[in-house]
């Protein structure tokens, strides 16, 4: 098939086909990050721009790595988020970068619809590595790659989302995806974070996350960021752990083989106790390795690759 | 100077008048109304097939004058309210510096006699600086020209300034205009809370902001017995919470703005930063709680809360973008759908832009009386035209109906009996 997304903005604009094309051409990629020489003249004299307006090291690394093993110049510039009446607009900042003819312009930041935003006004390709609460596409397809490639498919998976719905984009993006794909996502958090409206994004939504981890094919726990959400949202970390933590005693609850997953980085003890992150049956380590092969993947189809090599 | 404006359906709801009419205009006042009156000399507007209203009257709008006239100023606000039809427009005090003393009212109403196209009908503000903190000279203000007060853009956080200000403003007969909003309810929100919100990843504001402010008002203007007049109500709750206060009897008036009879959240799609405003577009739930509160007179008038703000504000990231639509251009055509969409008759929905927003302003204006200064507006109800944004009168082209095809046009403004706008 022929990918005619000249952007990766989210997961909602991409159909089943584009996203198993996107996993196909990844697993064609893994080989490459498993050889001696970790590079492929495939992107030689592209130039990909990492604009992070937000902190990351997991993801800007991810991005970086995978535009390098295509044998692209990869640039990352940090940036910090303007006000309207200070600072340069975020239009004149890409407009400025894109006077120096990139080819992708990969970017984060703290606004949800920046990526939308930026796509409307330069004319190369965006790809979106996270905007606010909205969307983080390229986390959700090595999400998406790590479950395939552990059970084999996606279509007909429960997958379980535990966590702060309302703020993640993994969530957003991981919901758009599945559901695509024919899973079936359950959600479970705070009172406080589970947002208005999430069940007619498709979601099923528990009270009780034992209830939504029960028979689970996938347990998904999503970062806590107590200094990002606010005092009024929770009481105690302490708290959190005890309704909303994955341990070894309810991830029984789940099927015998379910996978464990995070978007990292992991607050150990909070999200997941550190049996369970470090357990059999978790996969936080394969997502992180799968990041680069989508990674590559994206960049390398966004510039026109036609097919997986 | 006579004017006769000949053979329109002339519509004056404060006495029930609704017939085709000729209307004379004689030394800026309306001399007769009757038929087929002749008058010699006079300028002749042909009006067969249009309507002849009272001037339309905008009680929320800001003319961004002074200290911030890169947005809008008063000559060029005035403008845009003529060519849409308004006489008269009451502009809020969040200016720079705020309205809250008498010199600002002043130097308000000096500008616009001298420069302006309509009347402009200061609203003070309630507190000093509009900080909540302490009570402006609202008695001065008044005797100086301003018609209400009001810290538009700011809540009066507290409820024992709040009643203060009812209380005070009670004796100089004006009312205070409320914009209801709990701050630590919106907190970083910055569109309406609910399923669009959540599928943009945008932070919401609920309803229960604007609604649960409202009811303490509500409930200050009942105990106080001052006059409260509710600015932009947007959600369904707040409807209700008037409805049943007008059924107890407190004096409370209230305004809705066409874009929240208009559209829903689902405009915000996209990103689009001139859907935002506050208070957001609300759920079709609201919108229809909206135009059931217009139906029933719960909603006494219509005000666009015209809010001009330059490209370099909007053209951002959604959630830095500044809030507010401009809406003076546009209220007349949205207005007459609610009468083509069978929401209200077109007497009721003159009434909303005439002689209601003039009684709660305690306005002689809004009626056709002979006698009357002659503020009047010509209709053309079944005008077709597109909103083009870059061809707006006003100085910012801030809307969310560019393109819209739109059906009703002011053909013909006339101010103290001057034609200050015409097709």
């Amino acid at each position: 098939m022929n990918f005619r997304h000249k952007h990766i903005l989210g997961i909602e604009q991409l159909s089943a086909d584009d996203i198993r094309f996107i996993l196909d051409t990844a697993d064609s990629f893994k080989e490459i990050n498993s050889r001696d020489i970790k590079k492929v003249p495939t992107l030689r004299g592209k130039t990909i721009v990492n604009l992070f307006f937000e902190a990351s090291t997991r993801t800007r690394t991810s991005f970086e790595i995978a535009g390098k093993r295509l044998s692209a110049d990869t640039i990352n510039i940090t940036a910090s988020s303007s006000s309207v009446v200070k600072g340069e607009t975020l239009e004149d900042t890409a407009k400025n970068i894109e006077a120096m003819k990139p080819d992708i312009i990969v970017m984060r930041h703290a606004a949800s619809g920046a990526c939308h935003y930026l796509a409307e006004r330069v004319d190369c390709s965006i790809i979106n590595a996270g905007d606010g609460a909205h969307e983080h596409p390229s986390q959700a397809l090595l999400d998406m790659l790590t479950i395939r490639q552990h059970k084999g498919r996606l279509e007909g998976l429960k997958v379980a989302i535990v966590g702060d719905i309302t703020h993640s984009r993994v969530a957003r993006s991981n919901l758009y995806g599945l559901t695509r794909m024919g899973a079936e996502v359950r959600l479970a958090g705070p009172g406080t974070m589970v947002p208005p409206g999430i069940e007619r994004m498709g979601a099923k939504v528990f009270n009780d996350m034992r209830e939504a981890i029960a028979g689970a094919d996938v347990v998904m726990m999503l970062r806590i960021q107590l200094e990002r959400q606010g005092k009024t949202l929770l009481p105690t970390l302490r708290e959190y752990a005890k309704f909303y933590g994955l341990n070894t005693e309810n991830l029984k609850l789940a099927a015998p083989d379910a996978l464990v997953m995070h978007p990292g980085p992991v607050n150990r003890g909070v999200e997941l106790s550190s049996y369970v992150a470090d357990g059999a049956q978790s996969v936080i380590l394969d997502q992180v390795e799968n990041g680069v092969a989508v990674r590559m993947a994206l960049l390398y189809l966004v510039l026109g690759g036609e097919q997986a090599q | 100077m006579k004017i006769l404006i000949s053979g329109g359906r002339v519509l004056d709801p404060t006495h029930g008048i609704d017939d085709q009419l000729d209307l004379l205009i004689d030394n800026g006042r309306i001399s007769h109304l009757g038929k087929n009156l002749q008058a010699e000399g006079a300028q002749v507007i042909d009006a067969r097939g249009k309507l002849v209203t009272p001037g339309l009257i905008d009680l929320h709008v800001h003319l961004r004058d002074p200290g911030q006239e890169y947005k809008e100023d008063i000559v060029s606000g005035t403008r845009a309210a003529v060519a849409g039809g308004f006489t008269a427009v009451a502009c809020m005090p969040n200016t720079k510096p705020v309205n809250d003393s008498k010199s600002v009212t002043r130097y308000i109403l000096a500008k616009a006699a001298a420069e302006g196209f309509c009347h402009v009908l200061p609203v003070g503000s309630i507190t000093q600086g509009s900080k909540g903190e302490a009570l402006a000279e609202m008695g001065d203000m008044k005797e100086a020209g301003c018609v209400g007060f009001s810290d538009d853009g700011h809540p009066v956080a507290s409820g024992e300034l709040m009643r203060r200000a009812l209380e005070y403003s009670r004796p100089f007969g004006v009312p205070i205009i409320a914009h209801a909003e709990d701050l630590d309810l919106v907190g970083q929100g910055v569109m309406n809370e609910g399923f669009v919100a959540t599928e943009l990843g945008l932070k919401g504001i609920p309803w229960v902001a604007e609604a649960a402010p409202i009811a303490r008002d509500v409930m200050l203007a009942e105990f106080t017995g001052g006059h409260l007049h509710v600015a932009h109500v947007s959600c369904g709750a707040a409807v209700e919470i008037i409805r049943a206060a007008k059924k107890r009897g407190v004096r409370v008036t209230c305004e809705a703005a066409p874009h929240h009879f208009t559209l829903t959240d689902e405009a915000v799609r996209g990103y689009n930063t001139n859907a935002k405003m506050n208070p957001p577009l609300r759920s079709a739930e609201d919108v229809a709680a909206i135009r059931a509160g217009l139906a029933d007179g719960t909603i006494d008038a219509i005000a666009t809360d015209h809010a001009p703000h330059h490209i370099d504000e909007k053209n951002v990231e959604f959630n830095i973008a500044f809030n507010g639509i401009v809406g003076l251009e546009t209220a007349l055509p949205l207005t007459l759908r609610l009468v083509a969409d069978g929401v209200l008759s077109l007497c009721d929905a003159i009434a909303k832009l005439t002689i209601n927003p003039a009684r709660i302003l305690g306005l002689e204006s809004g009626t056709l009386e002979v006698g009357r200064v002659a503020d009047v507006t010509v209709i053309d109800p079944e005008l077709k035209w597109t909103v083009e944004a870059q061809k707006l009168v006003s100085k910012s082209k801030n809307t969310p109906f560019d393109g819209w095809k739109m059906v009703g046009a002011a053909t013909h403004t006339l101010v103290a009996g001057r034609i200050s706008y015409q097709r």
